[in-house]
């Protein structure tokens, strides 16, 4: 297992013309970019609808100017109704949760620094990855043309909750066409991951060069490497789930709707589904989600501090093994989602422990970081900045997943705002923050520039305060019983709480509005941004070892031979304090 | 610029804490007698996840601020103990944590959910449906009408799909908006949904249970003081979701009986 492999040579000639280049690229490092670019595109689609649910929450007759052109049956004159809020719902968890939160770390930096790592050319199926691209590209245009259709976009959240889901047009506005088109995309989204998955795992078995065992793989290449196992078991349940689904809704049959339901004063024409089934294969593959999105910022993050520690972590390995770890329990805990569902109670306690368990690996993971931060020779820049502030939010995170685990306290604590808070701040921003990091950080090597440090800093700044700003509160919220999912707060005791709405609405503005920053940031640096060197961080790893942007084949045709361990900071080395994977140099 | 981090870590932490530890946000009174074990085990689970998050950010910011920019050429250190102290660490508290937590928590939940009904628990029938909660009480006779579901015709007060021409039995059901039981008398609240899920929530009565079509599901409660609380749905069921509640009132046993009574007479 230990072997390395001698590559073979490159398996697709040097691209020709725009299209072949920058389109329809057979190039890992073109179609990561892709990803990201598409990751981009969604998550400032995705904030936009956060603004827009934010507004409507705490000013709910308040026009927003230019809505209704988007939907007038949505925001007549602008105003948001009730069912348009739950669309904007619907469509920022989806899109966030699949096309950013799974794109961007994973199958974002994953394709462009995967083969890279392990010194490889390009991917094990350079045909399949262009492929598994433009499928997810299909799946994105799929959902959004949900915006522009007579019906709308579906109300039945990210979750899409049969039979709600599975019955039609009777149940209400966007379950027609809208949620047909929602369980179209993901299932399309489905097929790319599972190409995405298998590619990266034949990659990292079959193309690491010589003297790349799989220990002295750099953490993010393990990461990627245990998402794309996660992802491969994971999509291959919501793939089928998805088309169930759609069989239900157009060829007439049953696998989620019981017999018996009046909906909309009809008798709907099915017998003998379960609703539950769909609960449980969705979150068979939905918990094991949060660790595709969130393991991977794990890795970035870890490469990252490393990178500005000037040492290596206390332990790398225990760090790989916690990760395994957290993959293989994600499988057994998917029913704490579903304590108050009314499945078998008892099965409630054998999801809950696993689910407590799953504290120990991440809180190793978390005293790693810590204790290596021990003594470290820390540098301040925009990427560790981001890697700090992921360690913060991890931790906060984690802690209230300490709460919902428990079916007793989450008989109190389910669907309200605590949940909403738990799974943003570890899934949505720690992730973010990963993204964000890797992106500073790996930016001098994909475009051959250096970002703006000041910009990045200021953008930090803005974005960890907001972010506490924004997630925090939603905790004390939940616990004074904050029902999530409501478009408007009609209940006797929501009265004094609407002040702290009022604050995150304000806080979600300013934090939304720094991401501009970044953004402008990414373009003004891509072409006006400083010169990049080969290694601007005097990091260790291959990927610092070739140009900035790296040539077509990477490694301009040599094969790298690898002799240390990824990490070899704190050392006494020819370029200064660390010695970079390929260098012969005796440690 | 390390030790500005730490600085803004430090009160962010600090900040996050104060409204728990000044109660300003807590859960509303209970009036539940199952619900002081979940309380308690909030209560615990608070102190120990708040330690654990105390603890974390203000030893990142510590470290931050002691170990960040430090002069050009310092030599890094390892952290006595390394990684076996982690782990070891990890597996002690947390461990330990785990199984407490786990293990204490068991009791709270099997209050609610294995413990069986008494034999004289008061059953009431809630339909949920878009977006209404109605409720049924057995009459006189003490039964409930079987239910049949292309009966159902809202218009003429119909919301059940009751079989009042044929069914005896279903003429004295007793139909309502809202769910009045008696103080301290253990209801059996047996729970039917007509069209999609949707969930029965009332944060007084640490009571949250979803309705799930196609499956007979019933909860358990006894409810400890008179008032009116809300019931919300909690299970995202549609356009008209956030506007679907009912009231919970809770009444000495006499006040109950009249208030039965006269829903009676105005079936």
């Amino acid at each position: 297992m230990e072997e390395a492999v001698v590559q073979p040579a490159h398996v697709h000639a040097p691209p020709e013309g725009f299209i072949r280049k920058h389109i329809f690229s057979l190039d890992h490092k073109v179609i990561g970019k892709q990803y990201y670019g598409l990751a981009l595109v969604a998550v400032f689609m995705g904030m936009a609808l956060s603004w827009l649910m934010r507004f409507h929450l705490v000013w709910p007759t308040t026009k927003v100017p230019g809505l209704d052109l988007l939907s007038s049956t949505g925001a007549p004159g602008g105003v948001i109704t009730p069912e348009y809020y739950l669309s904007l719902l619907t469509m920022h968890g989806t899109l966030m949760v699949f096309f950013v939160l799974t794109n961007a770390p994973f199958a974002g930096f994953g394709n462009y620094f995967l083969p890279i790592q392990i010194g490889a050319e390009d991917m094990a199926f350079p045909r399949f990855n262009m492929m598994s691209f433009w499928v997810t590209f299909v799946a994105f245009l799929v959902l959004v043309l949900a915006f522009v259709i007579p019906d709308g976009p579906p109300i039945s959240g990210w979750t899409a909750y049969a039979p709600l889901s599975a019955v039609g047009k009777d149940a209400g506005p966007g379950l027609a066409w809208g949620q047909s088109l929602w369980a179209i995309s993901i299932a399309i989204f489905c097929v790319g991951q599972l190409l995405g998955s298998l590619n990266f795992i034949a990659t990292t078995l079959d193309l690491r060069t010589k003297g790349m065992t799989f220990m002295r793989m750099p953490i993010c290449t393990w990461a990627w490497f245990i998402t794309s196992a996660i992802g491969l078991l994971a999509f291959a349940v919501l793939l089928p789930a998805c088309l169930l689904l759609l069989l239900d809704r157009m060829a007439g049959t049953s696998f989620f709707i019981p017999s018996g339901l009046v909906i909309s004063d009809r008798l709907q024409n099915h017998a003998g589904g379960s609703p539950l089934l769909w609960q449980h294969l969705f979150w068979f593959f939905g918990h094991p989600e949060v660790y595709i999105a969130i393991l991977p910022a794990v890795g970035i993050v870890s490469h990252v501090l490393i990178t500005n520690m000037r040492k290596p972590l206390l332990s790398a390995k225990v760090i790989i093994y916690s990760m395994m770890s957290i993959g293989f329990l994600s499988w057994m805990v998917w029913g704490h989602h579903m304590f108050v569902s009314g499945m078998n109670p008892t099965s409630s306690l054998l999801f809950s422990f696993p689910t407590l368990t799953i504290t120990i690996p991440a809180t190793i993971i978390t005293l790693i970081w810590l204790g290596s931060l021990y003594g470290a020779n820390l540098q301040i820049n925009a990427a560790s900045l981001f890697a700090l502030g992921f360690v913060s939010m991890f931790v906060s995170g984690g802690v209230s997943g300490f709460f919902l685990a428990q079916p007793s306290i989450d008989i109190y604590l389910h669907a309200t705002y605590f949940v909403v808070g738990h799974f943003h701040m570890v899934m949505g921003v720690a992730a973010i923050f990963g993204i964000l990091s890797g992106t500073y950080f790996w930016f001098p090597k994909m475009s051959g520039r250096m970002m703006n440090e000041s910009l990045g800093k200021l953008h930090f700044w803005i974005t960890f305060v907001g972010t506490y700003c924004i997630f925090m509160p939603f905790h004390y919220l939940g616990m004074a019983g904050n029902v999530r999912r409501y478009s408007s707060f009609v209940n006797d005791f929501m009265a004094p709480l609407m002040p702290v709405h009022k604050f995150i609405s304000i806080a979600a503005f300013v934090t939304g509005g720094a991401q501009f920053i970044f953004l402008f940031n990414l373009i003004y640096s891509r072409f006006r941004g400083k010169q990049a060197p080969e290694n601007p961080w005097n990091a260790t790893s291959l990927e610092w070892s070739i140009p900035s942007p790296p040539p077509w084949d990477n490694f301009g045709g040599k094969h790298p031979v690898i002799y240390h361990d990824p990490y070899q900071y704190g050392v006494k080395g020819s370029k200064g304090d660390f010695v970079m994977q390929d260098s012969p140099e005796q440690v | 610029m390390g030790k500005f981090f730490a600085v803004v870590l430090t009160l962010i932490a600090l900040a996050s804490a104060y409204p728990i530890v000044t109660h300003m946000y807590v859960q509303p009174v209970d009036i539940s007698t199952h619900g002081h074990a979940i309380d308690e085990q909030l209560s615990d689970t608070m102190a120990e996840a708040g330690f654990a998050f105390l603890g974390a950010q203000l030893l990142l910011a510590f470290f931050v601020w002691r170990f960040s920019n430090r002069k050009n050429g310092s030599k890094v250190k390892h952290l006595p103990g390394g990684a076996k102290l982690m782990v070891a660490t990890a597996f002690i508290f947390v461990g330990t944590e785990v199984l407490a937590l786990g293990v204490l928590g068991q009791k709270a939940w099997a209050e609610v959910y294995f413990t069986a009904p008494k034999q004289d628990a008061l059953q009431i029938q809630s339909q949920a449906g878009q977006f209404a909660f109605y409720f049924r009480y057995p009459g006189a006779d003490g039964k409930f009408a079987p239910l049949h579901p292309d009966k159902i015709d809202e218009g003429n007060g119909n919301y059940f799909g009751l079989d009042l021409a044929n069914d005896v039995e279903a003429r004295d059901d007793i139909v309502t908006a809202e769910l009045a039981i008696p103080v301290n008398r253990e209801i059996h609240l047996l729970m039917h949904a007509k069209d999609v899920g949707h969930s029965f929530y009332v944060r007084e009565l640490r009571i949250q249970q979803d309705f799930v079509p196609g499956l007979d599901l019933s909860v358990h409660f006894t409810a400890t003081k008179t008032g009116k609380y809300e019931i919300v749905c909690t299970q995202l069921c549609g356009l008209g979701h956030y506007n679907m509640k009912a009231y919970l009132n809770v009444l000495s046993q006499d006040d109950f009986d009249k208030w039965l009574k006269e829903k009676a007479s105005e079936q």
